[in-house]
Parts: structure tokens; sequence; C-alpha cells
């Protein structure tokens, strides 16, 4: 058997003084943080007007709103609301693939490693941030304002908000690819293009086809929504059940999203796994 | 010195390049059919989503138009020749752009309070009950799929108009959202300390507090963080069904014409959600290095 070494707490303490003694401003800035954290949560809490009567009647009524959801039910309009679901769905799948044809030549533009000089690479950039700081329901607004009320409207939308988040992702990925097959098309005499065919695409489209599946997937969501402000799909439904209050028909709407992006959610799950392969969907 | 290339034999060198062909064919049939199946779904969503080129074209010209009118002020003159003018408003506006950022604030606070609560329940390796476990996944499952204007547009009718229905729904879409990815990280957690902990008699809340949480507590704040530039988005149109926040200042301008107020209240929601961007990118990286950016 060892002997432990005997070591006095004394020396311990005064060899390591960081881990005993602290200085006073890191062991308070855990504190201080939460504090101030806090103070802008009860600040915010004065300032938009909460107040528990209000949070308890509101729950009451959240309770007998929840009391008449039940069971959801949608009445004689059932053909209706499938036709608004079919809608939906076809918005999110034509909006984003409309922005992804569009994003992918100029996601190339705002790339590192296509465009090296940051004099034409930060305009691009910025225009796409720009884009993207915009929700896609306020470009639903501005569409209507140019086609019209209506599905189509909606499609737009869509397309123009996600083109913003593609370029960036689709310039992140080309980013992210290996430089050495690029060279090796170059050493053997390739032009700029051939270089962006046959040396970037083979390694990014496969990360590409997933993104544009995950976005399907998550503009499903956007698309069930666009709709409140008028740009077709099944939200238009929705707003209009909420508004005249028939609980029992707004909850079978909901039911009909949460079964409708479980799907797609399935489905995409499924392409993505056979476009990628198992490494990169986990 | 020659350089050798050895020729294969004719025969053994026909049924490899047999094969070859056999591979690349199938693979170019798989291709061709799948990009069929796709183009038939992408007309089929084009005839449901009455897609109509010819209005698009027709009214193209209003998509380019349209830009040019926000620019311009009621004078005739551009926007940036009168800043006093364009935004005469920016007393207002900011008030409630200021209203916007702590609704979301507030929102994510609330649902990353939740979401905490939670996650323990909902993640494989700590859940104290495969059945619990599953109630609290779909509970969350709800919670992230119903969008929050949704949320918004009912809580407005139970709460009545106002800031409050942004922030409730806002607080439960971050629920159900940081909730997943908080269980996430909880599961990638090293399980290790926690045997540690029960092997001196712990409960499991001790095991949790003092094996799980020194693990994660620098992940859940660069999530939450993450969700606050997410929310501020969301509460920027929370305005539009009545939530509060500069939304309705905004759906008011786009609806009613006020051209160069549409432009200056867009341009100032671009601004801030640049600058939270920026701001919560920059307090993620220094709160907790390099790994915890992405």
């Amino acid at each position: 058997m060892s002997r432990r070494p005997h070591i006095e707490p004394e020396e311990l303490r005064k060899r390591y003084p960081q881990v005993f003694d602290p200085p006073i401003t890191s062991r308070l800035a855990t504190p201080a943080m939460l504090a101030a954290a806090l103070a802008i949560l009860v600040f915010g809490l004065v300032d938009l007007d909460f107040s528990v009567s209000r949070l308890i009647n509101g729950v009451g009524q959240l309770g007998w709103i929840s009391l008449m959801m039940l069971p959801p039910d949608p009445g004689s309009s059932l053909p209706i609301y499938l036709k608004a679901l079919g809608e939906t769905l076809s918005i999110a799948l034509l909006g984003t693939t409309l922005a992804a044809v569009f994003a992918l030549p100029v996601s190339l533009l705002a790339a590192r490693n296509v465009i090296p000089s940051a004099i034409f690479r930060f305009p691009v950039r910025r225009f796409l941030d720009s884009i993207r700081g915009v929700d896609t329901l306020i470009w639903a607004l501005v569409w209507i304002n140019v086609v019209g009320l209506g599905p189509f409207a909606g499609v737009l939308a869509i397309a123009v908000a996600d083109f913003g988040a593609f370029g960036k992702l689709f310039s992140e990925a080309i980013e992210g690819a290996d430089q050495k097959q690029v060279e090796g098309i170059r050493a053997s005499g390739g032009s700029a293009l051939h270089e962006i065919r046959f040396g970037l695409m083979p390694q990014v489209l496969p990360v590409i086809a997933g993104q544009v599946l995950y976005f399907i997937e998550s503009n499903t969501r956007s698309a069930t929504i666009i709709g409140i402000v008028g740009a077709g799909g099944i939200g238009l439904q929705l707003a209009e059940q909420i508004r005249v209050l028939e609980w029992q028909k707004v909850s079978f709407l909901i039911l009909m999203i949460l079964v409708a992006v479980a799907a797609i959610d399935w489905i995409s799950g499924k392409l993505r796994f056979a476009i990628i392969g198992q490494r990169a969907v986990a | 010195m020659t350089i050798a290339v050895s020729i294969l034999p004719e025969q053994q060198l026909a049924t490899l390049n047999a094969a070859y062909r056999k591979a690349v064919a199938r693979k170019r049939l798989r291709l061709s059919v799948g990009a069929l199946l796709f183009v038939a779904a992408l007309l089929v969503a084009a005839i449901g989503a009455e897609v109509n080129l010819r209005t698009l074209f027709t009214y193209f010209g209003n998509f380019i138009s349209y830009f040019d009118r926000i620019l311009t002020l009621d004078s005739g003159q551009r926007v940036w020749t009168d800043f006093g003018e364009w935004f005469w408003g920016w007393r207002k506006w900011l008030h409630l752009l200021g209203e916007t950022l702590l609704i979301s604030y507030v929102g994510t606070l609330i649902g990353a309070v939740f979401a905490f609560a939670l996650n323990f329940l909902a993640a494989e390796n700590t859940s104290p009950g495969p059945w619990l476990r599953f109630a609290v996944q779909r509970l969350l499952e709800f919670a992230r799929t119903v969008p929050g204007i949704v949320f918004a547009l009912i809580f407005v009718i139970a709460f009545g108009l106002g800031p409050m229905a942004g922030v409730l729904a806002i607080a439960i879409h971050s629920t159900g959202a940081l909730g997943k990815q908080f269980a996430e990280f909880v599961e990638n957690a090293d399980m290790k300390p926690v045997e540690g902990v029960r092997s001196t008699g712990a409960s499991w809340l001790s095991c949790m507090r003092f094996a799980v949480l020194p693990q994660v507590s620098a992940g859940y704040a660069s999530y939450a963080l993450l969700r606050f530039e997410i929310n501020v988005r969301e509460a920027s149109v929370m305005g539009f069904v009545g939530a509060g926040g500069i939304g309705m200042e905004l759906i008011v301008a786009i609806r009613k014409f006020y051209y160069s107020d549409v432009s200056a209240i867009l341009l100032t929601i671009i601004a801030t959600v640049f600058v939270i961007d920026i701001a919560t990118g920059w307090v993620r990286g220094h709160l907790f290095g390099k790994e915890a950016r992405t």
C-alpha cells in the first residue's frame, strides 16, 4: 500500500488561491446577472400590464374555451378544410422550391471560397440578412398588395423569406466544402464554372437537399399561419373560426395541422435519410 | 523508365464495363424517377396554390414599384432627403419597439423556466418513468407545433387585447422548442457523475442538481439566447393579431398605404434584429467559449 502524501489544507489554500478564494468580482458575477435578469423581468411584467386578476380571469376563460373545443368537430365544412390544407401544403412545397432555386446562384456569390473579394461578398450578405430580418408574415402582406389575396401571395412570401435563409445556409455549406477537389479540377485545366460544377456541387448538393427538406417541413408550419393575413391556406379558416368563436371547428383545424405537420415530418425524415445517409441525419 | 499500363484481357474488360454501365444506369433511373415525381408534385402544388404566372408578370412591376413607393414621401421626394419627415413617429415607434423587445424577453424567460422544469422529465436518461416521459414529450410537441401566432389569436380572446397575450403565446411556443433542445442536451450529458451522486444516496432531484446541471447549464443559456433572437422576430408580428408590439403599427401602415411609414418601421425592425443578432452572438461567444457558438 502506498502512503498518501500528507498535505496541509493551509498549504493547499496557499497554492491554489483562485480555487479557494476567488476574487469577489467573479464570485458576484452570476448572482448579479441573475438579479439583472430578474429586474428586467419584473419591469417587463409591470410595463406590459400583467396583473394577477387578469391572469386568473384569462386562465378561467381559457379553461372555458378548452371545454368548448371538445369534441373536435368540423361540422359540414370538412371538404373546405381539406382543400385549405392541400393549399397550405402546396404553398410550402412551391415556396421552398422557388426559394432554393433562386438562392443557389446567389449563395455562390456570398461564399468566401468562390468570391474571395470581400467587397463583392459584403453587399450580397447584408442583402440576404435584411431579407431574413423581415418576417414571413410581413412579406405576405407586401405580396398581397402586389398579386392580390390568395395562396399565390403566400407562395411568393415564403419564397422571398426563405431566399434569405437559404442564401446564408447554402453559402455556409459551400464554405465548409473541401477545397482539395476544386484544386484538383483547376489543376486538370478546368474553368471556374467547371470548378463549381465538378468540384463544389457534388460535395454540397446532399447538404443542400437535406436543408431544403428540413425547410419544407418548417414551412408547412409557416404556411399554416400566413392565411391569417389573407395569403391562403388553412390559416385563413383558422383565423375566421377563432373570430366567430366556433371552438369545435378551431380544435379540429388545429388537429389537422398537427397531423399534417407530423406526416410531413415523417416523410421528409425518410427522404433525408435516403439522400444523405445515416451519418448526416444524426 | 517506361510506364507500363496493364491492359486487361478483352473478355474481363467487357464484363467490368457491363457491370459499370448497369450500376450507372440504375442510379440514373432512380434519379430521373425521383425528379419526375418531384416535378409532378410541384405541378399539383401549383394548381392547388392557384399559381398564375400571368398575374405575376402583369403585377411584378407593382412589386418593384412598391419599394419605390415606400421610399417616397408624401411630398414626392425620396425619404432620405428629409429624415425628420420620414421618421416622424420615432417616439411612438421606439416605444413600441421597446415593448416588442420586452415581450420577447419576458416570453423567452418564462418559456425557458418552464422548459427547464420539464426537460429532465422528457430526456431519456434522466426521466423518472416512461409514462411521464411520454406525456411530457407530447405536451412539448404540442406547444412547439402549434404556431405562436395561433396561440396569440386564442389568447387575445381569453386575456384581452394587449401585450400579455403576445407574451404568453411566445412563452408557450418557447417552452415547446426549448424543452426539446434542453432534453436533447441532457441526453448527451455524461452519466458517470449521476451514478457517482446516486451512489452517495442522493435523491433524483439532487442527482439532477449536482450531476447533470453543471454539465448542461452553459448549453441551456446558449440555446435560450438563440431563442430570444428568434422571438424578437416573432414578437414583431404579434401585433398583427392585436397581441402588442410594433406589429400593430406596421399592419395599419401597410393596410392603409402609409408608404413612407412602412419603410421607416421595417427599417427599424431590421436594424433591431441586426443588433440583437450581433449582441447575442457576442454574448454567447464570450460567455461560453467558441464551442457553444454553433
